[in-house]
């Protein structure tokens, strides 16, 4: 069953190759399932990846999924490279929509210019506490943040619904559990006039510079890449694993909420339910798509967008089940994972020596 | 195949108990074992002698079944065969005792033991077979006992009464003295022979020449893979097997006089330290004072305290208030980030996955301690160019062998990349080094280099600390030796002072008095 | 008040059950130095799988457990092949195995939204279930409440006094070792993920077969989470699994009863009770480092490739 055997040296090639094997691996697998389905697998690829973009709807659809996926998946990454396992972005995506939502609500009717800038703000801080927290639970009491951050999860999903069922339901909303809508000094201008994209992509834009810069310049970053990669020598240099563990999660937290903040401000415009289509949990699957690497992060986030899109164009045109997003994303994924293995790994030769034997 | 029946053989010697011939093993990039043979007799104490890498392990793990050989053949009693696996071997009668354990922590000793053994699960039962066999070869052992708790001698008792339960016709031994007091090499040598009287075939592997001298019967020695030759130990001096190990003579250590200025570089005062781990051992009472210029070396066998002494001195563990001073200021409660800004430089035992991070660059693990070199900042981000550069610098002056300052950490050998972890401490001029272990699963040359390399440190003025489980190679560096034992610091005194069984009793009195 | 208490008794050991097999099947997986955090989607495919097949069945129970069984093996299947054979990382490699089972299931279970079934009737133990409040409680319960007590038994008995679980145990400890003295590791390991997968495939079974008994999309709702936190809770000791499991399913049964004993706090707070429950017994559990140190497999989420 021993299938592989370490290479000398982690390839370089594989590096590379890894994310576009997977994708063409789920889109094989992707062509079976449809072919299953009764579904010719061309039509289906049209209707989920090239029918979307042919209109300027869907190029603002596009973006305006992927930017939130990128935003979170870039503080993912950082947590992920020193092996800090923050698996409750969505969470604390929940707890930065609750933030802002705060603000918007408090100062409903106003206008001041200040108003959105504060939602960021407080979506800031609501993600970062929710991410400050299971960072105290793991370094005072040893708790596994894989297990914090996804039960505060579920937590924040109760308090969401508390927040929009009582005391901050829309009086004349029939009732849904859902605020009030926010006025436009609470929501992020539109780029272009009739489309959803907004404003709010500028963030992402400089998340990305930044996360670029620091990533492959900041000492900080290096530490947290040795901290992960060989915990041992993290402290034999004396780089702090506290430090490790506080700064990833609450930059994590952070810009989830402020993906939090951009969905309640942006294309949602109030605090509901059902704000985030599983964001926290598909940024995972991006930052990993992308090498935890901040430009491979984007490719990455237009690539789940797609996925996004794609299930609900084919939901409307071929009547495909919703959930197949998340049977891509899944897929996506495991191969990943599975191509990534070729990195340190080959394939374990079988014995060629036998015919050096009959040679000599 | 023919196999003769037994009684048309002429009565002594009989047939050869293990019989190899041209084994040849390869690895990506390696040949382990090229063309190997030698031969065993019933009884005999069989040499494999050679330095590290030169591919003994390879060859015992291919006799136990744990690997199969690319091309050969292994004749056991006089018939072909082949050993699929270590249960088969085991079938045979061959048995092995590891260099680096096979014990399991938190299991007693009689559920380790039953691991090994094919045969109806009765741990009752087996516990009273293990006191028996364990008394009957003076090898004391409590079967109820959790291997977590065991000194590292009792340990391999554990291996070896595992081995003697299955009544071996061939013990493999993989060093086996690499890890025991000079009173307890000569216990086990004892055991050994008496094991070889009552017919049991010896296989011992080693690279300490006194020991194969004292000891074994025959010898083969290998390098680079290959057998170089055939001997009888008893016949050839140390220094002629040494030859044909190494392929020339033993290289020699100078230590010159130092006459630089007078001081203390490292002290240790009154240090007490409970061990965070739960299998670990607390430190007692250590002090210890290293002046300028000289090596000081700490004896003992690993797990007596060694690892939280040196927690303690690099700053991964933290201490009380004046309990270590480096160059007279106290350190104690400083980490190790801020120790090495006061002048300390550190090598671990373990390089690869602490010295150095196995899957990254030369270069960026130059970084890892060197960071704080000035030309590798600039402005608050880190130069990338600077580091290649101090990497290039440091692969040249220290002789590392590698493709260049890209290549990941964990290509390089053992040595190589000790001779860089020891460049990069260096080249960032501490006050105090502190070194575990430097030659440990390094060849001969790298040795005589990076033992070469810590004299002329100490003579530049620098207070060295070695803490190694090799009492010769301490006798060869060190101006003082102490003796680490069951969490206890011995005195360091001047080596002329002492010798060897001096020392191995003080390895002792301290573990008994543990246990007491 | 006191009327309340043997329902609540009742109900816990039903809402426990599922966290019983999943966390016991985890708590093996575990032992053998593989920690798996696909346990919610295994449980959901294994959920899916079986309401199918029960469905099929007109409500066959053994049928329904059975295929619950076997899908949740096969939902570990991806995940022991590339974190046995191909040495990736056993976080991500559970999580994908999570992510990938909520859309699998919610992908075949939205043709079974609408079908529901009979469920399963208690099966009262002569004599013994006629004990006041431990009758009802322990001795009137359905056949697979009483199997998860007898999965209990044999798995302790196996892990503590035979071969078998000493192996599992050595291998958990320490791979190398294990593989040095002979031992297949890696078949080792297969096994018990596979094991961990069916026991999870059973406790999403019992959900969607005998608990509810519906298909709702997500219908585990974390349990395989909190299943997870149980085996940390446990220190892998199957006898403290029991009383964390237990433990859970009481908080869980609680709240439903909240209203009915006059607590006056919001159903929403109440629903995030377990929740945060398994917060503040991991935080308990984990701070004290030496036990944990002491109990924990040695090789945890450390994959093992031999050499050579």
């Amino acid at each position: 069953m021993q299938l592989l055997e370490p290479r000398a040296t982690p390839s370089k090639l594989m590096q590379w190759a890894a994310p576009p094997i997977a994708i063409c691996l789920t889109l094989v697998v992707g062509a079976v399932l449809f072919w299953s389905l009764g579904v010719s697998p061309p039509k289906a690829f049209y209707v989920f990846f090239i029918e979307p973009l042919e209109t300027s709807n869907g190029w603002s659809e596009l973006v305006l999924k992927a930017s939130p996926l990128i935003l979170i998946a870039q503080g993912l990454a950082l947590g992920f490279r020193a092996r800090i396992y923050n698996i409750g972005a969505e969470g604390q995506l929940l707890m930065g929509a609750i933030f802002a939502s705060a603000v918007a609500i408090w100062t409903d009717g106003s206008t001041a210019w200040w108003v959105l800038p504060a939602m960021v703000l407080a979506g800031a801080l609501g993600g970062g506490l929710w991410g400050a927290l299971p960072a105290w639970l793991k370094t005072h009491f040893n708790a596994e943040e894989t297990l914090t951050t996804l039960m505060l999860t579920y937590v924040a999903t109760f308090f969401l619904s508390w927040l929009v069922s009582v005391p901050w339901r829309d009086p004349g909303g029939s009732n849904f559990p859902q605020s009030i809508m926010f006025g436009d000094a609470a929501l992020f201008t539109p780029l272009f006039e009739g489309l959803r994209i907004n404003t709010s992509v500028y963030i992402t834009i400089a998340a990305v510079v930044i996360f670029q810069i620091f990533v492959s310049r900041s000492f900080t970053a290096f530490q947290l890449a040795v901290g992960g990669q060989a915990p041992a020598a993290a402290r034999y240099a004396g780089f702090s694993a506290r430090k490790a563990v506080w700064l990833s999660l609450i930059i994590s937290g952070l810009t989830a909420g402020i993906a939090g903040a951009g969905e309640v401000a942006g294309p949602i415009g109030q605090l509901t339910l059902s704000l985030s289509p599983g964001y926290g949990y598909a940024a995972i699957i991006v930052a990993w798509v992308g090498r935890l690497h901040p430009l491979g992060i984007v490719l990455s986030g237009f690539l789940m967008a797609m996925i996004y899109i794609g299930g609900d164009a084919g939901q409307v045109s071929l009547q495909l089940p919703s959930a197949i997003t998340g049977l891509f994303q899944g897929m996506l994924l495991f191969f990943l994972l599975g191509a990534d293995a070729f990195v340190n790994y080959r394939i374990k030769r079988r014995k060629v020596v036998q015919l050096n034997k009959v040679a000599a | 195949m023919l196999i003769p029946p037994p009684h048309n053989h002429p009565a002594p010697p009989g047939e050869p108990r293990l019989s190899l011939s041209n084994i040849t093993k390869r690895y990506p990039g390696v040949v382990a074992n090229a063309d190997v043979s030698l031969t065993v007799m019933p009884g005999e104490i069989h040499a494999v002698l050679g330095e590290n890498g030169a591919g003994k392990s390879t060859l015992m793990k291919v006799i136990y079944g744990s690997i199969q050989a690319d091309e050969g053949e292994i004749q056991w009693n006089g018939r072909q065969i082949v050993i699929p696996n270590p249960a088969a071997a085991r079938k045979l009668g061959i048995g092995m005792v590891f260099q680096h354990f096979s014990l399991f922590e938190t299991l007693t000793v009689t559920e380790n033991i039953a691991l090994a053994l094919d045969e109806p699960f009765d741990l009752a039962a087996l516990a009273e077979r293990v006191k028996i066999v364990s008394e009957k070869y003076g090898l004391p052992l409590d079967p109820h006992r959790l291997v977590h708790s065991l000194s590292v001698g009792e340990r391999q008792r554990v291996e070896i009464v595992r081995c003697l339960l299955q009544d071996p016709q061939l013990l493999i031994l993989d060093e086996p003295t690499s890890v025991l007091t000079p009173q307890a090499v000569r216990k086990l040598f004892e055991t050994l022979r008496q094991l070889a009287s009552e017919g049991v075939s010896l296989l011992y592997i080693s690279h300490k020449l006194h020991e194969i001298q004292e000891l074994c019967d025959s010898a083969t020695v290998m390098r680079g893979g290959r057998v170089t030759g055939h001997c009888k130990p008893a016949e050839e001096s140390p220094a002629s097997m040494a030859r044909m190990m190494i392929g020339r003579d033993l290289p020699v250590c100078v230590a010159p006089e130092y006459t630089g200025s007078v001081g203390t570089s490292l002290e240790v005062r009154n240090l007490s330290l409970e061990s965070p781990d739960p299998f670990g051992v607390s430190l007692k009472d250590v002090n210890l004072r290293v002046a300028r210029g000289e090596v000081v070396g700490i004896a003992g066998i690993s797990g007596n305290g060694q690892a939280e002494l040196l927690a303690a001195l690099s700053g991964e563990q933290t201490v009380g208030k004046g309990a270590i001073l480096l160059d007279g200021v106290d350190v104690g409660q400083l980490n190790a980030g801020q120790r090495r800004d006061k002048g300390l430089g550190f090598v671990p035992e373990e390089r690869l996955g602490r010295g150095a991070v196995p899957n990254m660059p030369l270069s960026w693990n130059a970084m890892l301690t060197a960071h704080r070199q000035p030309e590798m900042r600039k402005y608050t981000l880190l130069d990338f160019a600077a580091a290649r550069d101090f990497a290039k610098r440091c692969i040249e002056r220290f002789d590392v062998r590698c493709n260049g300052e890209q290549s990941v950490a964990r290509s390089l050998s053992g040595g190589n990349l000790q001779k860089f972890i020891v460049g990069r401490e260096i080249m960032q001029a501490p006050k105090v080094m502190v070194i575990a272990q430097p030659t440990w699963g390094v060849d001969v040359g790298a040795s005589a280099f990076l033992r070469q390399t810590i004299l002329d440190i100490s003579r530049s003025g620098v207070g060295v600390l070695v803490i190694s489980e090799e009492l010769d190679e301490l006798f060869e560096i060190s101006d003082r030796i102490a003796v680490l034992a069951g969490g206890r610091l011995s005195e360091a005194v001047p080596k002329e002072q002492t010798d060897v069984e001096r020392i191995g009793l003080l390895m002792v009195r301290n573990t008994e008095q543990e246990a007491a | 008040m006191i009327e309340h208490i043997t329902p609540i008794l009742v109900g816990t050991l039903g809402a426990a059950t599922p966290l019983v097999f999943a966390g016991l099947g985890e708590l093996v997986a575990e032992k053998s130095g593989v920690i798996n955090l696909g346990v919610e989607g295994m449980m959901l495919i294994g959920a899916i799988a079986a309401f199918a097949a029960a469905v099929a069945t007109d409500g066959n129970l053994v049928v329904g457990l059975s295929i619950g069984a076997l899908a949740g093996a096969l939902a570990a299947l991806p995940f022991a092949i590339l974190t046995l054979s191909l040495g990736a990382n056993q976080a991500a490699s559970g999580l994908a195995t999570t992510i990938f089972g909520v859309g699998l299931s919610a992908f075949i279970g939205q043709s079974f939204v609408s079908y529901s079934l009979p469920g399963v009737k208690p099966l009262a133990i002569p004599i013994l279930s006629d004990i006041p409040v431990i009758g009802p409680v322990l001795f009137h319960q359905d056949i697979v409440v009483y199997l998860s007590f007898a999965t209990f038994a044999v798995l302790s008995w196996v892990l503590a006094k035979t071969r078998i679980g000493l192996v599992l145990r050595a291998v958990g400890e320490s791979p190398e070792s294990a593989h040095a003295i002979g031992y297949p590791v890696m078949a080792i390991r297969y096994g018990a993920v596979l094991f961990g997968g069916a026991m999870a495939g059973i406790a999403g079974a019992y959900l969607s077969v005998v608990y509810t008994p519906l298909w709702v999309q997500n219908m585990t709702a974390g349990r395989g989470w909190i299943a997870v936190a149980l085996v940390v809770f446990a220190t892998w000791k199957p006898g403290r699994l029991m009383l964390g499991a237990y433990l859970f399913g009481g908080v869980t049964i609680l709240q439903l009863h909240a209203q009915g004993l006059g607590i006056p706090i919001s159903s929403h707070f109440l629903s995030a009770l377990p929740y945060i429950a398994t917060i503040v017994v991991l935080v308990l559990i984990s701070r004290d480092r030496k036990l944990l140190q002491l109990n924990l497999p040695a090789s945890l989420g450390k994959s093992f490739i031999a050499g050579g």
